[in-house]
């Protein structure tokens, strides 16, 4: 049981899908402009992954190694078209406002990524704590983007107005919405920020433990080693030519 | 780290008495006609909303740097520059607040956390404006001159009415703060010429590129513009941020390439951006998204542009 916990846990914290592993960008940028969008995006793919995860480990010894990607995605597609028809039916304003996304689960990369790491290795219960574990850090991760957005965007959460709204028209102070945060580059802003806050409280416990941190904060030594720049701080190298002389090797 | 008897920080390794607090201060001096200007033109809103994107700037980039344990550097004069050019940048009629905001975004988000001075990846005071102006359009965009509301030149040329030319040398036209009298940053900008601070590549490029563009595509934009037509390019050249961002912002060391093609490059490119976005794009002024866009293709453009070593290459 204590490897159950640890594949849960795994997904949640330590190898959180938005935070750590960088995984499904894309609904996680597009679609937190709220947190009830958030919600309904992690939920969604929580569900596909977890079905998926117990699929494709039920058919990991049937499915032929050359073909396993395109057996994954029928698999995947198929539980995705079946979440969008019951999304569309019983969750109509959800539906609308996550609108190509859902379909775009079938791509997300989290799904794909635990199907291949871990469900076609692993056996069906790991693989739908796995699917549990990794689908509500994904949850987590865009409820927690798509609240920061909505309240500094618009005042709100979950859709209750909790600051009034100034309106300049009709003379009433209040909040005014910093709008650039339900846009795209509030995505990239709110994002970075709570990777930065995640990575400054896992190195703070880890220091507390006793281990060793990498000195990310410092170049060390020097850009040499570093390559964080894709080398373009060395515009003007200094003696050697090195990347040449490889090229010519 | 450890000491090193060479001094292995980033080229240029020549040395000379110009320090980059000598440099920021002369543009801080070079801004002075034009906020000057801007104060006599808009009144005390617009001296308020200088001196509190200037202090907030200074003040937030000290808080943080003693936050974070670096050394402080606002005695560099670079924050000053930034919170200066921020204010030249915002319509003397929008919130105090707002330009307090816009400070902290420029001195934090684009400055600080890519690593101060020198470390930027985008000019601070425009990542900013343009941060603002995505936040709060109406305010940002509303110009009031004289107590009335009323559109800039610019979008007086775009919808295709005559501007007084006249008036836009003068610089008794609404607009923001800082960009309505090109006379006044023109004084800056020779003060600048003339120290050596800056050179005519950068800005030369880019407004001879925007004349060129807005010549021969004015006439796409509007069929009654001949080609060339002398009053329109000098309205497109007086008119919005063009000379204030030609001058002040596009030449930002940290943000423009070093090597000479690239800097021609990059004015073209900068030159030709503006032209696009005032002519044919949604809103009548584009110069600050042209110049930070240019920005972020630098490091692209160093690459394209760098010169060979001496002695290499010989094949």
């Amino acid at each position: 049981m204590k490897k159950g916990t640890e594949v849960l846990f795994n997904g949640l914290i330590k190898e959180n899908p938005t935070f750590v592993l960088m995984l499904g960008m894309c609904p996680t940028l597009a679609v937190t402009t709220s947190a009830t969008n958030g919600i309904g995006m992690g939920l969604s793919t929580t569900i596909v992954l977890i079905l998926s995860n117990v699929l494709i480990s039920m058919l990991r010894k049937i499915i032929p190694d050359s073909l396993r990607i395109p057996a994954f995605i029928v698999i995947v597609a198929s539980f995705v078209t079946i979440v969008e028809f019951l999304m569309e039916g019983f969750t109509p304003s959800l539906y609308e406002s996550l609108g190509i996304y859902i379909p775009l689960i079938v791509v997300n990369c989290i799904i794909l990524g635990r199907a291949e790491s871990f469900a076609s290795k692993n056996g069906v219960f790991l693989s739908a704590l796995d699917g549990v574990g990794m689908g509500l850090g994904f949850t987590l991760g865009l409820t927690a983007i798509g609240l920061v957005r909505e309240i500094i965007g618009s005042g709100q959460v979950f859709g209750v107005q909790l600051i009034p709204v100034a309106d300049e028209l009709a003379g009433k102070s209040g909040y005014v919405p910093v709008t650039i945060f339900i846009l795209a580059p509030g995505a990239f802003l709110v994002l970075a920020f709570l990777v930065a806050l995640q990575n400054k409280i896992k190195i703070n416990a880890a220091k507390k433990k006793g281990e060793e941190v990498p000195d990310t904060a410092n170049c060390g030594d020097g850009c040499s080693t570093c390559g964080g720049c894709g080398g373009t701080a060395q515009i003007f190298p200094v003696g050697e030519d090195v990347s040449k002389d490889k090229k010519e090797e | 780290m450890s000491e090193s008897k060479f001094n292995m920080s980033a080229s240029p390794h020549f040395r000379d008495k110009i320090t980059s607090s000598n440099i920021m201060l002369m543009v801080t001096i070079a801004l002075l006609p034009a906020s000057a200007f801007g104060v006599y033109n808009f009144g005390i809103q617009a001296l308020l909303m200088l001196i509190v994107t200037t202090v907030t700037a200074v003040v937030v980039e000290a808080i943080y740097e003693k936050a974070m344990k670096k050394p402080v550097t606002v005695k560099d004069f670079s924050a000053v520059v930034t919170g200066l050019l921020l204010g030249l940048n915002m319509p003397p009629t929008a919130p105090l607040w707002m330009g307090a905001l816009g400070s902290i975004f420029a001195i934090i988000i684009v400055k600080q956390l890519f690593g101060g001075l020198g470390q930027n990846f985008m000019n601070p005071a425009l990542g900013a404006r343009c941060f603002l102006v995505i936040s709060f359009t109406g305010p940002m965009t509303r110009f009031v001159y004289d107590g009335v509301t009323g559109p800039t030149p610019l979008g007086q040329l775009k919808a295709g009415e005559v501007v007084d030319t006249m008036e836009m040398l003068k610089g008794t036209i609404p607009g923001t703060i800082g960009e309505t009298s090109v006379i006044a940053i023109i004084i800056g900008a020779v003060f600048l010429i003339l120290m050596g601070v800056i050179d005519l590549r950068i800005p030369g490029t880019y407004i001879v590129t925007v004349a060129v563009f807005v010549g021969i595509f004015g006439h796409f934009a509007n069929p009654d513009i001949a080609f060339f037509d002398p009053t329109y390019i000098t309205a497109h050249l007086c008119g919005g941020g063009l000379m204030l961002g030609a001058w002040f912002m596009a030449t930002d060391y940290v943000t423009s390439p070093i090597t000479k093609k690239g800097q021609y490059l990059y004015g073209i490119l900068m030159g030709v951006l503006t032209g696009l976005f005032r002519l044919f794009g949604g809103s009548a002024e584009g110069v600050s998204y042209a110049i930070i866009i240019s920005n972020l293709v630098v490091p692209l453009i160093e690459r394209v542009t760098l010169p060979k070593p001496f002695g290499k290459g010989g094949e």
